[in-house]
C-alpha cells in the first residue's frame, strides 16, 4: 500500500483543561472517502479542525501528537500554506456574497495573490465547476452573485471553490446538515463521484449517509477513536460494542 | 356570560379547602368582568386611544422638521441663483456677491475631516469588532462613547490649543482636524457595528482557503462590509457638515477664496451666523439662501447614506 495522504499518530486535542480527542491513530489512503461519526460533541469536528488547523482560530487550544499529509508534519508547516492544500467545506453553504459565481471558485488563488492568465482562470474555474456538477447550471450566469444560488448549488459552489485549490485532501464537515433532502442526494452523488480524484475525510452523524458514501469509518466516542475500518465491515459486523450500540440506535 | 359564570363557579367549588386570603367568589367575580360585553368594548376604546396618541405624537414630532424645511425654503430660495453660488461676498455697502467661498470652504473641511478621520475610524473599528472583549478594548469602547458626548465648542478649544496655537493662526487644517474628531466615533461605531454583523463563517471561508489574516480582513470581510462602513462615514459627513462652534476656534473664517490648507477658510455654518448677526437686510436674505444649500447638503448626505445601506445590502 502506498503512503497514506493522511496519517494520524497519537493525536490529542484540548480546550483549555478539557481534552476533546484522546489519543488519535487513523491513516487515511488516497481516493477514498473516510467518514467520521459519532455523536454530537464526541470531537470529530474538531479532529478535522486540526488537520487543517483552523481549531487555532479558538483561544486557549492545545494539542500533543502528530498529524502527517503526505509525510509533512502538519505542525510544522506555516499554517496558511497548510491550508491551500486542504480543501474544508462547511455546515452551512458559505460563499463569498460580494463575489459572483466565478470570482468565488477563484477565490483561493485570488485572494492569496497568485496570479494567473484569464485563460488559465477560465479553465480552473470551468473544471471545479464541473467537477462539483454545477456547470451545467450555471455557466450562463458565472458573473452572478453566487447568493443567489438555492442552499445546495452554493453548496456545490464552495465545494468547486476548495477544489480549484487542488487539494490533497478535501474536508467535509457535515456538508449536508443544512440542506433539504434533495439537495443532500446531489451532494452525495457527488461525493461517490469526487473519490475518483480527491481523497475525502467527511465528517457525518448521519448514520446512513456514512454507510451511502463512505469506504473507512472512524465511529468517535467520547475524544475516543472506538473503532477505525471499513465501513461495510464495521456495519455488519462491529468489533465494539459501543459502536453496535450507536448503530442500531441505543443512543447518540 | 351566564355559562362561563357556572362553570367558574364549578370549579371553584371543586376545590376541597378554598384559600383564606383569596375568596374563591371574588375570582369568579374577576372571570365574568373579563369577558363581559363592556369589558371587551373599554379594552376596545383603550385600544383606538392608545393608537392615536401614539400616531398623534409621532405626527407632532415631525412638525418641527417641516416647520424647518418650509421656513428655510420660503426664505432662502428666493436667493439662490448662479451669482449667489459662483461668488465671492462683496464689501459692506454694496449688494449682490455669493457664498462661493463658503460652498468650497465647507467641501474642503470635509475632505480634509474624512482624510483624517477615515483610516483612524475604521481601524479603531476593526480592532473593536476583531478584540471585542479585552481590557483595552473596553476601554477603547469608553473612550468613543466619551468623545461622542463631548461638546463641539470643547473640542474646539482644545484644537486651537493643540493646533491653531503652535501654528501661529486659524487655518483649514484645524478646522479639518476638529470636525475629525468629531466624526471618529460614528465611523468608529458603525464600523464596529456593521463587522459584528460579518457571519464568522466567512471569515472562516477565506482562512480554510489559506489566506493570511490580514488579506481576510482587508479583501473579505471590509468589502463584504461596506455599505455600512460607507453609510456611517456618510453620516458622519452629515453631522459635521453643519457644525459651527469648533469652526469659530480653527478654521474662523474668511471674506475671500482661499486654497491654503494653512489659512483661515469659510464655511456655510460660519457663512450663517456672520451673516445673521449682521444689521443688513441683505445678509439677513443671505443668511437663509446659505442655510437653504446647508440643509439641502445635510439631506443629500442622509438620503445617500439611506440608498447605499438599502441597495448595497450584501445577502448572506
Amino acid at each position: 500500500m502506498e503512503s497514506p495522504v493522511l496519517k494520524v499518530d497519537g493525536f490529542s486535542a484540548y480546550f483549555g483543561d478539557n481534552q476533546v480527542l484522546k489519543d488519535i491513530n487513523l491513516s487515511i489512503s488516497n481516493n477514498l472517502v473516510t467518514a467520521l461519526m459519532g455523536p454530537s460533541g464526541c470531537g470529530k469536528t474538531t479532529l478535522i479542525r486540526c488537520v487543517n488547523r483552523m481549531h487555532e482560530l479558538i483561544p486557549g487550544t492545545k494539542v500533543s501528537g502528530k498529524m502527517y499529509l503526505r509525510g509533512d508534519d502538519i505542525y510544522e508547516l506555516e499554517p496558511i500554506l497548510l491550508r491551500r492544500k486542504i480543501g474544508m467545506v462547511f455546515q452551512k453553504p458559505n460563499p463569498f456574497p460580494m463575489m459572483s459565481i466565478y470570482d468565488n471558485v477563484i477565490a483561493g488563488y485570488k485572494l492569496n495573490g497568485i496570479r494567473l492568465g484569464k485563460d488559465e482562470m477560465d479553465r480552473i474555474v470551468e473544471q471545479s465547476l464541473k467537477e462539483s456538477a454545477l456547470w451545467n447550471e450555471v455557466k450562463d450566469a458565472l458573473h452572478r452573485k453566487g447568493t443567489f444560488l438555492s442552499g445546495g448549488q452554493q453548496q456545490r459552489l464552495c465545494i468547486a471553490r476548495a477544489l480549484a485549490m487542488n487539494p490533497e485532501i478535501l474536508l467535509l464537515d457535515e456538508p449536508t446538515s443544512a440542506l433539504d433532502p434533495k439537495s443532500t442526494a446531489h451532494i452525495e452523488e457527488l461525493i461517490v463521484e469526487l473519490k475518483k480524484n480527491v481523497t475525502m475525510l467527511l465528517v457525518t452523524h448521519n448514520i446512513a449517509q456514512a454507510a451511502r458514501v463512505s469506504d473507512f469509518t472512524a465511529f468517535i466516542y467520547l475524544g475516543d477513536l472506538v473503532e477505525f475500518g471499513p465501513t461495510e465491515k464495521m456495519f455488519t459486523v462491529p468489533r465494539d460494542k459501543r459502536t453496535e450500540e450507536y448503530l442500531t440506535g441505543k443512543f447518540g | 356570560m351566564e355559562t362561563s359564570y357556572l362553570l367558574h363557579a364549578e370549579a371553584g367549588g371543586g376545590v376541597s379547602s378554598p384559600s383564606p386570603v383569596i375568596d374563591s367568589s371574588d375570582k369568579v367575580e374577576i372571570k365574568k368582568d373579563f369577558n363581559s360585553k363592556n369589558h371587551v368594548k373599554a379594552r376596545i376604546i383603550k385600544d383606538i386611544f392608545f393608537k392615536s396618541t401614539v400616531i398623534l405624537f409621532a405626527f407632532l414630532s415631525l412638525l418641527p422638521l417641516i416647520f424647518i424645511l418650509y421656513y428655510i425654503t420660503k426664505n432662502g430660495i428666493a436667493v439662490i441663483n448662479w451669482e449667489f453660488l459662483t461668488q465671492l461676498p462683496r464689501p459692506i455697502g454694496e449688494t449682490g456677491g455669493g457664498i462661493f467661498n463658503a460652498i468650497m470652504g465647507t467641501l474642503m473641511l470635509i475632505v480634509l475631516s474624512s482624510i483624517f478621520s477615515i483610516p483612524f475610524g475604521i481601524s479603531a473599528g476593526i480592532y473593536l469588532s476583531e478584540k471585542g472583549e479585552g481590557k483595552i478594548a473596553h476601554i477603547v469602547r469608553l473612550c468613543v462613547v466619551v468623545l461622542q458626548g463631548t461638546p463641539s465648542i470643547v473640542i474646539g478649544i482644545i484644537v486651537y490649543i493643540w493646533v491653531v496655537a503652535p501654528f501661529g493662526g486659524f487655518s483649514a487644517l484645524s478646522g479639518g482636524i476638529a470636525l475629525s474628531i468629531m466624526m471618529l466615533p460614528v465611523i468608529i461605531k458603525t464600523t464596529e457595528e456593521t463587522l459584528k454583523l460579518m457571519p464568522y463563517s466567512l471569515k472562516e471561508a477565506s482562512l480554510a482557503l489559506g489566506v493570511p489574516y490580514y488579506k481576510t480582513i482587508l479583501k473579505v470581510i471590509l468589502p463584504t462590509g461596506l455599505s455600512g462602513i460607507l453609510t456611517g462615514i456618510l453620516l458622519s459627513v452629515a453631522r459635521i457638515t453643519g457644525e459651527t462652534a469648533p469652526l469659530l476656534f480653527t478654521a474662523f473664517g474668511n471674506q475671500f477664496m482661499n486654497y491654503n490648507i494653512l489659512k483661515p477658510i469659510d464655511s456655510l455654518p460660519y457663512r450663517i451666523f456672520y451673516y445673521a448677526m449682521s444689521p443688513y437686510p441683505e445678509w439677513h436674505t443671505f443668511a437663509w439662501g446659505a442655510s437653504f444649500i446647508l440643509v439641502v447638503v445635510v439631506l443629500g448626505f442622509n438620503l445617500i447614506a439611506r440608498g447605499i445601506s438599502i441597495k448595497w445590502k450584501v445577502q448572506f
